[in-house]
């Protein structure tokens, strides 16, 4: 039936059945069931028909399409290609399960107010999927800044609180920011020639020094909205302050739609990409993978710890693109193309495991109403299954085989060991440097994940009654069925990316052919589904369901032979207390002790607050606070100095009309007599 | 022996070179430090010993034995009697953490390599793969006496140094005349000595080997 | 193409790995106890040790979760694994292009992450200590560990361990500056991911002293068998690995049968020589202070990414 439809009308009407579901949200019903179980399962299933539409584009030539809506003589333009269809693919899956999960987490919420998220929620989605689909600037332009608005007033749901109104003002200033240099990108790329479409910007011919000038302005654009130091200061505090679904969107897929827009304007609309922009988009993708990762490990605020790893998974996405760049400048495209693939699969993993992540955040959030890792503990005996997916979330983000987070990774390795073929000896040597910091990063992260794992699930609850019974009154308890549904969805999205990555493989290479008209060497496209083979199967293969079956299986072997040949028997005690009569919950490592030995060996990263109680204290108490040096490096003397601008322009202001006027008298004359 | 063979032995040699000068960036203790300059030395004297033999120069046979008595055997010894004299086995400081000097190291490194590839490019003796390698090593040489508080660790930074510049001569041009590398290894010699007694002298005035105390002498 | 003889010797190597490892610990027990001048426990002690404790009850605490009482499967089977991966008779490993040697390092990984959740399952103080000390020490020598087998990668242009080791035993004879770098690095790796001295000491008896010692406290009976069991399979393991790297020679080629005694003997006196002098770096070295465990492991870490470079020079 579906395959009737091809992918562009079918995206469209999946595009236009979101916004009619924001419209619907909005009928004013007495009680929230209209919302929760039909509103967000029909966008789930909207999701979902997206996402085989993305499929099925990934593998049919592009498409356009015109609509007559928009300004006279500025229709809008849509188009689908290999490119979009992947984005659409990942926004769609993703969103299911989400929605899903929204659908059962937005139980407590009155009617009035879920009418306002799923009013707010589903235009987000669509604008989205539009940002994707469009083929003129001008579309594009008005999607992006609806994505930007619309996720703004999602941010901001929990208004009352002061610290969320700056938050989501901080967002908008930012993404207003990147909006304004993605319009000058666009105006650089357009040189004054033809119309604002795609096809027109593609085939302008830029001269080398104004190409350079669109791809920062754009690397600049796009970098605010996928928050890439320095301008990730907005990611760790709007991500946190949104409702856990909404988080997860915006982890997800919001900040991969600006992945979208650097490979298409970068490799699609400039062409002709350099090597030289490939190693700034390398040095800024390394800091941004440090930084992220190193100021994860000081969080003990569960949703920021996974902001910042939000912020450390776009560095190794756009260490894989820099990889990709400098590779192709160089003149080896098939190495390029393999670069790409492994960025463009991290992002497809990120957006899967890190949503998984954020709904597990949200099922503590709302069952045990914590967010706090330092006052939680033995959650894995009250939300078992949580517990559980969390942990599928946590091993496929720390890069562990053989789920999803390896096989990207890998990819980018190998990449990285392509770095013999470039000419240049400089860049040859550092590539491989830049693997190093992915292999640094990679194990930081496991690192913090056993740190979230062990402090939230495991263990004993640090503070007497929150694990036990929520504050409310009731026990705490698992989450609900349709959240479990959305976290299996993404959970087992970790495993199929996991284990089958050749038939992603193949997809991916689709997408490069169509953006540069090269690919994977003929080898690797032989690889079959068992086998991942990125260039010849002598250089290096990997195959992860062979891995997972021989290491379940050995598993399983091993607990049979010792059942076998011995016993099992078990008797229960109290754990070993080493001697010393008082153990208690409280003496457990918390999320700060535990980041501790990090904090000495990287301690001047840090912007370190710490107050230790003296000798004589009668109320001896413990503090630390962790900031990031971007703000009163870059941030805070920037503001001040559009202070003082701006008290200097006020001056201006003079409050009698008669001098406004001058200034209009004065401003025409000026421009007569340039115009003249 | 033939040549490729040699060739590979020195490349070895040359990388074990470098890898003491990294091991001496990394250790605090002054006694480990001389031993790792007099393995320096061995093995910058096996290189050049293997060079003499697969070239025929034999100039190169005497500079490889006054490299194994002076750097091997006698300045080690007189360091050895001077940090017994002295009382100072043992130094803590360094000016930037370790890990961080190491990671500066390997900047050096990328960029002694870099600056060696086009002059090995068109060198055409034995060993041009070493050119980089002895860069490197006079720059971490260079970096250790930066960074060390101390006295003694900054002059053997300074032999270390000398042995990178050996290095590079052999590499580049099959070693200097025998003369000029008499003198510079008198020059070396003597050098040493004076240090030695400077030392005396600085401890005798402040106490101490720490150099911070130099900063006093400057006129205000 | 017959698979046979090929997973035949896959399974041989495999179950060899397994029954021998404890073995090499025997022996490195014993090369201590000499040089220190002890009299030494018999080789086969660690068998008697594993036997006896398989034959105990298991003692768990009250609030273990299932993932404390899978965990000790869990790193048996990947050090299994991994014994599966590395060549250590023959390079005829069918399994062997399943996982590379990233993936090698993963598997590490995921033995790594899952003890030390284990340890902090119970919720004591100890287990947290010993979880986060272990993942201090894992983060830098994971980097170190993959850096050091890039390098091998980029001499033989490939990431399979196999196509590495045949590169380097049966290709024209050259020596490698690169994997001097390499093989220094490699070792200081090879003693912090086993616990040994300098990092951490297998026979520490002190807690607060306590990294891999201070993960296992709550373990007992069949499971702390099995966890001993793989560290000695991941010593072991480590130690081929160093073997395959940097001595290949005498490794039986693919299909070549008769090689193989050959094999079996030089492989007895690598590891009998490589077990003195582990005992030996373990008698002559103090332990460090657990915060000079960054230092030497970013040593490491420096000196493997110096021999990649290395490499370009002398190779460009």
């Amino acid at each position: 039936m579906i395959d009737a439809v091809s992918p562009l009308p079918g995206s469209l009407a999946v595009g236009i059945c979101w916004l009619a579901i924001a419209a619907l949200a909005l009928i004013p019903s007495g009680n929230a069931f209209f919302a929760r179980h039909v509103a967000f399962p029909l966008g789930a299933l909207a999701g979902l028909a997206l996402a085989v539409f993305g499929l099925e584009a990934v593998w049919l030539p592009a498409a356009q399409m015109t609509l007559p809506l928009g300004m006279p003589d500025l229709p809008f333009h849509l188009r689908v290609d290999p490119l979009a269809g992947f984005f659409l693919m990942l926004l769609g899956s993703v969103a299911a399960g989400i929605s899903v999960y929204a659908g059962g987490y937005f139980r407590d919420e009155t009617p009035g107010r879920l009418a306002l998220i799923g009013l707010q929620y589903h235009v987000f989605l669509a604008s989205m999927a539009f940002v994707i689909l469009a083929d003129d600037a001008y579309l594009f332009m008005v999607a992006w800044e609806t994505m930007a608005v619309s996720s703004y007033f999602l941010v901001t749901t929990d208004h009352q609180q002061a610290a969320i109104r700056s938050a989501g003002f901080l967002y908008l200033l930012i993404a207003h920011l990147g909006a304004l240099a993605i319009l000058l990108c666009f105006g650089v790329m357009h040189g004054g020639l033809g119309d604002y479409t795609f096809d027109a910007l593609r085939s302008a011919q830029l001269e080398p020094k104004w190409a350079t000038v669109a791809f920062l302005l754009a690397f600049f654009g796009f970098g605010a909205k996928a928050g890439m130091i320095p301008l990730h200061v907005w990611l760790p505090e709007a991500h946190p302050a949104a409702p856990s679904p909404v988080s997860a969107l915006m982890s997800g897929v919001m900040i991969k739609t600006a992945i979208y827009g650097m490979v298409r304007v970068i490799y699609d609309l400039i062409g002709g990409v350099r090597w030289e922009w490939g190693m700034l988009v390398l040095v800024v993708g390394a800091g941004t993978t440090l930084f992220g990762v190193l100021y994860a490990l000081m969080q003990h605020d569960l949703k920021r710890l996974l902001a910042y790893h939000s912020v450390e998974n776009i560095g190794i996405i756009l260490l894989g693109l820099g990889m990709s760049m400098v590779f192709i400048g160089f003149g080896h495209p098939a190495a390029g193309i393999l670069g790409l693939i492994a960025a463009l699969y991290h992002t497809l993993n990120h957006a899967v495991f890190k949503g998984l992540l954020f709904l597990g955040a949200g099922s503590i959030l709302h069952s045990a109403k914590l967010r706090n890792l330092n006052h939680m503990g033995g959650l894995i005996r009250t939300m078992p299954k949580t517990a559980f997916y969390f942990l599928i979330g946590a091993l496929a983000i720390s890069a562990l085989p053989p789920l999803n987070g390896f096989v990207s990774e890998w990819l980018t390795f190998q990449t990285a060991l392509q770095a013999p073929i470039l000419q240049n000896g400089v860049v040859r040597s550092l590539l491989p440097l830049f693997a190093a910091i992915l292999a640094l990063a990679g194990a930081l992260t496991a690192m913090c994940f056993v740190k979230v794992y062990g402090v939230a699930f495991l263990g004993r609850p640090r503070e007497a009654g929150h694990a036990a019974q929520a504050p409310s009154g009731g026990p705490a308890h698992d989450a609900g069925n349709m959240e479990r549904f959305g976290m299996a969805w993404l959970a087992a999205g970790c495993f199929v990316l996991g284990l089958f990555p050749t038939s992603f493989l193949l997809m991916l290479n689709r997408v490069g052919v169509s953006l540069t008209g090269h690919g994977l060497s003929n080898e690797a496209l032989e690889s079959n589904w068992l086998w991942l083979v990125p260039t010849a199967p002598a250089q290096a293969s990997y195959s992860p369901l062979i891995f997972l079956i021989v290491i379940v299986g050995v598993t399983l072997l091993t607990f049979l032979l010792v059942r076998r040949f011995y016993h099992g028997r078990v008797r229960f005690a109290d754990p070993w207390d080493c001697g010393f009569a008082q153990q208690t919950p409280r003496m457990q490592d918390s999320a700060d002790a535990f980041g501790q030995p990090i904090r000495h060996v990287f301690g001047p990263l840090y912007l370190m607050k710490r107050h230790m109680p003296g000798p004589d204290d009668a109320a001896p108490r413990f503090s630390l606070k962790i900031e990031d040096r971007h703000w009163y490096l870059l941030y805070l003397p920037v503001a001040r100095l559009a202070a003082y601008l701006s008290s200097k322009i006020g001056m201006l202001q003079q409050g009698r009309i008669s001098i406004y006027l001058l200034y209009s008298f004065l401003t025409l004359i000026a421009l007569l007599v340039l115009v003249r | 022996m033939d040549q490729s063979f040699s060739s590979q032995l020195v490349n070895l040699l040359a990388a074990l070179l470098l890898l003491i000068a990294f091991a001496m960036l990394s250790q605090r203790r002054v006694l480990t430090l001389i031993k790792l300059f007099a393995w320096q030395g061995a093995a910058l004297a096996a290189s050049t010993l293997i060079v003499a033999h697969s070239t025929g120069q034999t100039h190169l046979y005497f500079s490889g034995a006054l490299t194994v008595l002076l750097k091997v055997m006698l300045i080690p010894w007189v360091l050895h009697r001077l940090i017994d004299r002295l009382q100072v086995r043992w130094d803590v400081e360094t000016l930037i953490n370790i890990p961080a000097t190491m990671l500066i190291g390997i900047g050096l490194v990328i960029f002694a390599f870099a600056l060696a590839a086009p002059i090995s490019e068109m060198a055409n003796t034995l060993t041009r793969a070493t050119l980089g390698i002895a860069m490197a090593s006079i720059l971490l040489s260079f970096l250790m006496m930066i960074v060390r508080r101390k006295a003694v660790p900054q002059v053997i930074g300074f032999l270390a140094m000398e042995n990178g510049l050996f290095l590079a001569a052999t590499s580049a041009t099959y070693g200097m005349p025998l003369v000029v590398e008499l003198g510079v290894a008198l020059d070396v010699l003597v050098g040493t000595f004076i240090f030695g007694i400077f030392f005396f002298h600085i401890r005798e005035q402040f106490d101490s080997l720490d150099i911070r105390h130099m900063e006093k002498l400057k006129e205000d | 193409m017959n698979y046979a003889p090929g997973i035949a010797f896959q399974l041989l190597q495999s179950v060899f790995v397994v029954l021998a490892a404890p073995l090499l610990m025997g022996w490195v027990n014993q090369c201590r106890a000499w040089l220190q001048n002890r009299s030494a426990p018999s080789i086969w002690l660690p068998y008697f040790t594993l036997a006896k404790l398989f034959r105990k009850d298991a003692v768990i605490a009250h609030d273990a979760s299932p993932l404390f009482r899978m965990t000790p499967y869990i790193l048996f089977g990947c050090m299994w694994l991994a014994a599966g991966i590395v060549p250590v008779l023959a390079t005829d490993l069918p399994f062997a292009p399943a996982a590379d040697i990233i993936a090698l390092v993963g598997v590490f990984a995921l033995a790594r992450v899952f003890s030390a959740l284990a340890a902090m399952d119970i919720g004591t103080s100890f287990g947290g200590l010993g979880a986060r000390r272990e993942m201090l020490i894992g983060f830098l020598a994971e980097p170190a560990m993959l850096m050091t087998l890039f390098t091998a990668a980029f001499i033989s242009g490939s990431t399979q361990l196999t196509t590495i080791v045949e590169t380097l035993a049966y290709r024209e004879f050259a020596i490698y500056p690169s994997l001097a770098f390499a093989a220094v690095a490699f070792l200081m790796v090879l003693l912090a991911e086993n616990a040994r001295i300098p990092i951490d000491n297998p026979t520490t008896h002190l807690e607060l002293t306590m990294v891999h010692e201070a993960m296992i406290l709550e373990y007992s009976g069949r499971h702390l068998a099995l966890i001993e069991w793989a560290v000695a399979i991941k010593l072991f393991a480590y130690v081929t690995i160093g073997i395959a790297l940097f001595v290949p020679w005498g490794i039986a080629a693919a299909g070549n049968w008769a090689a193989l005694p050959v094999a079996v003997a030089s492989l007895a006196l690598k590891l009998g020589l490589a077990g003195a002098g582990l005992a030996l770096i373990e008698t002559l070295l103090a332990k460090l202070r657990l915060f000079l465990a960054p230092e030497f492991l970013s040593t490491a870490f420096l000196l493997a990414v110096l021999g990649m470079l290395t490499h370009f020079l002398t190779h460009g």
